[in-house]
């Protein structure tokens, strides 16, 4: 983590405040954080990842192990000629995908109008408020819902059938009829938080600077492209990186859809269902901890991926320049 | 402000919970014995209500139907139970873990009424998705011994999937500790002891039986064979090759003749000739399971199933009034209550009753089918460590083992109490219909499956290996894998559940 | 902040009335509201439809939803009400009061634990700084599932299994809303208030209270109600800690009554509790609703 300060994320180098005497109430401020932190996250952690070099589950009754086995529980989950993490990692990121593509383009356009005082949309305070309440639906409940409409003997399906000689769509039968059905809810569960989030970032941004762009003659399009969107670009990382790990992370979802089997053959099967099926009934520690840093790994991986090439770039600082001169020129302009 | 609200709203639910609570218990002694089904069926649920209150009364109930016998033998099941008494030195409270309340109210109707007054129950439900109620056990029994005297569970219910895995451990009690003498259990069912026995020391009872008979529609068997008697019936479908060939005739006609994939497993998998795992921990898969496998592939493709899962939805709906699927594979509780409750139109929370008129009830029958077979099954166990084995070893003896209170339960709850003698009693009875059935004696049916029933090749894997191997071949029945993936695929499943597990 | 920000959105409207090109092609915006409106319509009644089906068939008997399914609100909203909180294996109440009570102070503790952390980095210079801002970033990378199994055999280690306590306390490592925090403070925290405050003689930790987080309110709502929410849905944790079914939280009932024997199970019970579930949420949210609706601006440029 050379230098992640780039970002606009970054921990603010100097600050006016800072003086030496007030330097302890810094480290004071942060106790609770940290010791909660290491206490119920860093610990577990440190045992999870231990326990993965040890044959160690309970079959029965009976417990097995910890017997000290290497790298035989990496082997294990990477073995090909079985379910293996590979396929588990492109099952959760395509439908990790399909909700959040739309999810991203439909809240883009929303935190837009909302934020767009050209529009000057009315009744805004109730489609904000509206937009986020499927959030407020426990993810169970919700896939109850969405099965019972698409289940074969559902609505959806009722439909379906008096176009095609009675014979119903089985939705979740087929792998990307499932997989769409759970982008659906992850979409439909996540757009609105995702709206606010990016809300937030637009009204973040001076009005001044794209009111001297539009002085400039610069049309809405660019105005968008080369000015909101570099200059939310900190929040749009944001968005994506937390996304991206809620992704890696799906779970109850497809687990409730496809009543935890990941069917059909496996196809729908996430990392983290495959997690739980390891602690479900043999509560293996083993297989579980290797499983728990292969998707450790993945993430961080992911996250720096879209941390230096999101984020990293020239064109947020362009932008910041051109936004900065804009509002002097502006100034300057007004000052007449 | 909200807390007033909550306030409001906690006092409003005390008192709709008090009132409430009686509509729900009335499911078990509903259904009716002997030709006068429809009086006692109207008059059982209002007074078995409120079980624990007024054992006196749900006797009324069952005596009317049954007049016509020696009124000594035929007393209400509640009033066969003698007192219960705390032996010195027992603990004064009993906990008691199961998965659902079924037991809770049979507990709360029958054996409450006559428990010790200073004893306090507690069931200690945990519902048993993804395991969860095997896993509490788990964590649970082992170090039961450790815990204090009110924290122990005395006794637990299990199921017939996993029954070797408790009564192999050290967590379960002898029940001659318990007090209970070979005599005592000398009229079960023989395959009801052998699944709890090792070594020759018997470690739980069950109260029941659990043969599986084929039942169907009465309207669809005259229109697919021309006849609805049972015997004709059975003639039409005594083995697997017949069945096939009247669900081609079922097909021509409209029918379907089965719901679903998992329908005909256990007929299948209770008939393998060896166990799902071998001594050396190898899993291996029996002929008639693959039997099972291209048999339901070929009725899906042929078109004789609706595509449906065990106790999903669309399986559900297909036993409800004016669907066209012929039969379901159901042992005793999925007869009487399950299937009997899906035949009614009005269903009995709307106020319908179990009468005939009522949607399809009536209008069935049931027959043996292809093979003999059995499925489900409830036993129950003291745990090592209990402070109370006598008071565990007097309940076992009172719902268990009691020859009159099992005939008087079976009558009430038409379940099939697991008592030999009684149950061979009822068979017999030729005055025994059910209304349900459209007069048939279901027990007659049953008494001759339930002698044939061995549990002799269960495993502490069957749970595992079952669930995983219905639910792989899922995916090869809709056509999306061939039979060796989904072979792989159990295999990968079934090693999650059991590291230990060998495979190919 | 939002003043601010009003009086630029009021004078840069009456500025563009004379000279934005847009503003000329006066149909075109009239277009575009249309547009927005539709869609905006759509997406909320997409969003609603959910609500509907599921009061809809909270009013619905278990055998009219296993028959089929209808538009129409069926007659059992009563029988259904009564079964639902009558279960005493399933204590509605109980679980609502136990998610208050989790979600209600992790999300309390969240918020004012990881502003206060927030305000450390932000306010302060000190050493290991730097560090401990990266090392942040990176616990946000670490999904919850992975200590899972590691928090539960400390948790039977330490005897805190079937508490609270690994429920709420673990809500004060929040990085995600530490994240969010520290943005809102770039934008609308200015240092000079903090400096204002000290001269007046105020402690750190006082001005932190009574002057920072007045301030960071519009922020703190909105994350409250993102941590709240969270917390209420939250399955798979608890259904590893809570064994007790008078400690058992609302998703973790519904899950029991999902798993109900299928003599027991029944639709309209489930759909009623679910119902029943939602409304305490739904209070909370539309408490809190009002900062969404006036939206929390952070980052971008300040002058």
């Amino acid at each position: 983590m050379a230098q992640p300060a780039a970002v606009g994320m970054q921990a603010p180098a100097k600050k006016k405040g800072g003086i030496g005497k007030y330097k302890k109430w810094g480290y004071i401020f942060m106790i609770p954080f940290v010791v909660v932190f290491l206490i119920f996250q860093a610990w577990p952690l440190i045992q999870t990842f231990y326990y993965s070099f040890f044959e160690y589950y309970k079959t029965g009754l009976t417990w097995v192990g910890p017997n000290f086995c290497g790298i035989d529980n990496f082997a294990a989950i990477f073995d090909f000629s079985r379910v293996n993490l590979f396929a588990l990692t492109y099952n959760t990121l395509v439908m990790w995908a399909i909700g959040f593509i739309p999810q991203i383009i439909i809240s883009l356009l929303f935190a837009y109008w909302f934020t767009n005082v050209r529009l000057r949309l009315k009744c805004m305070g109730i489609f904000k408020t509206i937009i986020y309440m499927p959030n407020l639906i426990m993810a169970s409940a919700f896939s109850m819902l969405i099965f019972s409409l698409f289940s074969d003997i559902g609505p959806i399906n009722e439909i379906i059938k008096t176009f095609n000689n009675g014979e119903p769509f089985r939705f979740l039968s087929n792998t990307w009829s499932t997989m769409g059905l759970v982008g659906l809810m992850n979409f439909m569960m996540w757009f609105g938080n995702t709206t606010i989030l990016l809300m937030a970032a637009m009204m973040g941004i001076n009005e001044s600077v794209i009111e001297a762009a539009e002085i400039d003659g610069a049309g809405s399009g660019q105005i968008f492209w080369k000015i909101t969107l570099p200059l939310i670009r900190p929040i749009l990382v944001y968005v994506l990186i937390t996304s991206l790990i809620g992704g890696l992370q799906m779970f109850d979802v497809p687990q409730i859809l496809t009543g935890g089997m990941g069917s059909p053959n496996n196809t729908t099967l996430t990392l983290i269902m495959y997690l739980n099926n390891n602690i479900g009934t043999s509560r293996n520690y083993g297989i579980a901890g290797a499983i728990s840093i292969v998707v450790f790994i993945i993430c961080a991986a992911l996250s720096l991926v879209v941390y230096y090439g999101f984020a990293q770039d020239k064109t947020t600082r362009e932008a910041n320049k051109r936004a900065k001169a804009a509002l002097k020129a502006e100034r300057a302009r007004r000052g007449q | 402000m909200k807390k007033r609200i909550l306030a409001a709203l906690l006092a409003s639910a005390t008192l709709i919970s008090m009132a409430g609570c009686s509509s729900t218990q009335s499911t078990s002694s509903t259904t009716s014995s002997a030709g006068d089904g429809q009086s006692s069926a109207t008059e059982a649920p209002a007074n078995s209500g409120d079980a624990t209150e007024a054992p006196a009364e749900s006797g009324d109930a069952t005596e009317a139907p049954t007049e016509s016998e020696a009124p000594g033998e035929d007393k209400a099941a509640v009033d066969c139970v003698d007192d219960i008494t705390l032996a010195d030195g027992e603990g004064k409270v009993l906990n008691i873990a199961v998965w659902n309340d079924d037991w809770k109210k049979q507990f709360e109707q029958y054996i409450a009424p006559h428990m010790p007054k200073d004893v306090t129950v507690n069931f200690r439900i945990t519902e048993n998705k993804e395991n969860a109620y095997q896993n509490k056990l788990d964590n649970d029994l082992p170090e039961n011994e450790s815990k204090s005297a009110d924290e122990k569970i005395d006794m637990f219910l299990f199921e017939a999937d996993y029954a070797t895995k408790y009564v192999a451990s050290d967590v379960t009690l002898d029940v001659k500790e318990l007090g209970l003498t070979d005599d005592d259990v000398k009229d079960m069912y023989q395959y009801t002891k052998d699944v709890c026995t090792v070594d020759g020391v018997l470690k739980g009872v069950s109260w029941q039986a659990t043969p599986g008979l084929f039942a169907y529609r009465r309207e669809a068997a005259k229109e697919i064979l021309g006849t609805d008697d049972p015997d004709a019936v059975q003639a039409e479908l005594s083995d697997w090759t017949k069945f096939e060939a009247v669900a081609a005739k079922a097909k021509e006609k409209g029918y379907k003749m089965l719901s679903g994939y998992d329908d005909s497993y256990r007929v299948f998998s209770n008939n393998v000739s060896k166990p799902w795992v071998d001594e050396n921990k190898n899993v291996q898969i029996d002929d008639q399971l693959m039997a099972w496998v291209d048999q339901t592939k070929k009725y899906t493709d042929e078109g004789y199933n609706n595509k449906t899962s065990l106790w999903d939805d669309a399986w559900t709906k297909d036993q409800t009034p004016g669907q066209k699927v012929f039969g379901f594979f159901y042992s005793t509780w999925g007869i009487n209550f399950t299937l009997a409750g899906n035949s009614l139109k009005t269903p009995e929370k709307e106020g319908g009753k179990l009468e005939v008129g009522n949607g399809e009830y009536g209008q069935w029958a049931a027959c043996y089918g292809p093979a003999s077979y059995f499925w489900g099954g409830t036993w129950m166990a003291a745990a090592k460590g209990t402070d109370n084995p006598k008071l565990v070893g007097s309940i076992m003896k009172a719902f268990c083992c009691d020859p009159d209170f099992a005939k008087a339960f079976a009558k009430e709850t038409q379940d099939y109490a697991n008592n030999v003698p009684m149950m061979k009693e009822l068979a017999d009875d030729p005055d025994y219909g059910s209304t349900f059935l459209g007069g048939q004696n279901h027990y007659a049916l049953f008494f001759n499956v339930a002698d044939k029933i061995s549990m002799d090749k269960c495993t502490i894997y069957d749970q595992a290996c079952n669930e995983q191997f219905q639910g792989a071949f899922k995916d090869y029945f809709d056509g999306k894998v061939d039979k060796d993936t989904a072979l792989a695929n159990f295999y990968t499943k079934v090693k999650e559940k059991h590291p230990d597990l060998v495979t190919p | 902040m939002s003043k601010d920000y009003k009086t630029i959105e009021h004078s840069s409207a009456l500025q563009r009335s004379g000279g934005d090109p847009d503003m000329k092609a006066g149909p075109g915006l009239l277009i575009h509201r249309i547009v927005c409106y539709v869609v905006l319509t759509f997406f909320s009644l997409l969003c609603l439809f959910f609500f509907y089906i599921l009061i809809i068939n909270a009013t619905r008997a278990h055998y009219d939803i296993m028959r089929g399914f209808s538009f129409f609100p069926g007659g059992s909203f009563g029988t259904n009400f009564m079964s639902a909180v009558s279960n005493d294996t399933i204590p509605i109440l109980n679980g609502m009061l136990n998610s208050l009570i989790v979600a209600g102070l992790s999300g309390l503790l969240s918020v004012y634990f990881s502003a206060m952390t927030a305000y450390a980095i932000h306010v302060y210079d000190f050493k290991g700084k730097n560090f401990i801002f990266n090392f942040i970033l990176i616990i946000m990378t670490i999904p919850t599932q992975i200590s899972a199994l590691g928090l539960f055999t400390m948790c039977s280690d330490w005897g805190l299994r079937d508490t609270y306590i690994p429920l709420i306390i673990p809500a004060i490592a929040a990085p995600t809303v530490f994240f969010f925090m520290i943005q809102y403070m770039k934008s609308s925290l200015p240092l000079d208030i903090i400096e204002a405050a000290r001269i007046d003689g105020s402690g750190e930790f006082r001005t932190f209270n009574t002057i920072v987080l007045p301030i960071l309110k519009p922020a703190l709502a909105v994350q409250m109600i993102f941590s709240f929410v969270s917390a209420w849905n939250n399955f798979f944790v608890p259904s590893l800690i809570i064994d007790t079914s008078t400690k058992k939280t609302l998703p973790l009932m519904i899950a029991q009554l999902r798993s109900a024997d299928f003599l027991k199970f029944d639709y309209g019970q489930v759909y009623m509790f679910i119902f029943l579930a939602i409304i305490p949420v739904m209070i909370v949210y539309f408490c809190l609703s009002k900062f969404i609706i006036a939206g929390v601006a952070v980052g971008g440029v300040k002058e």
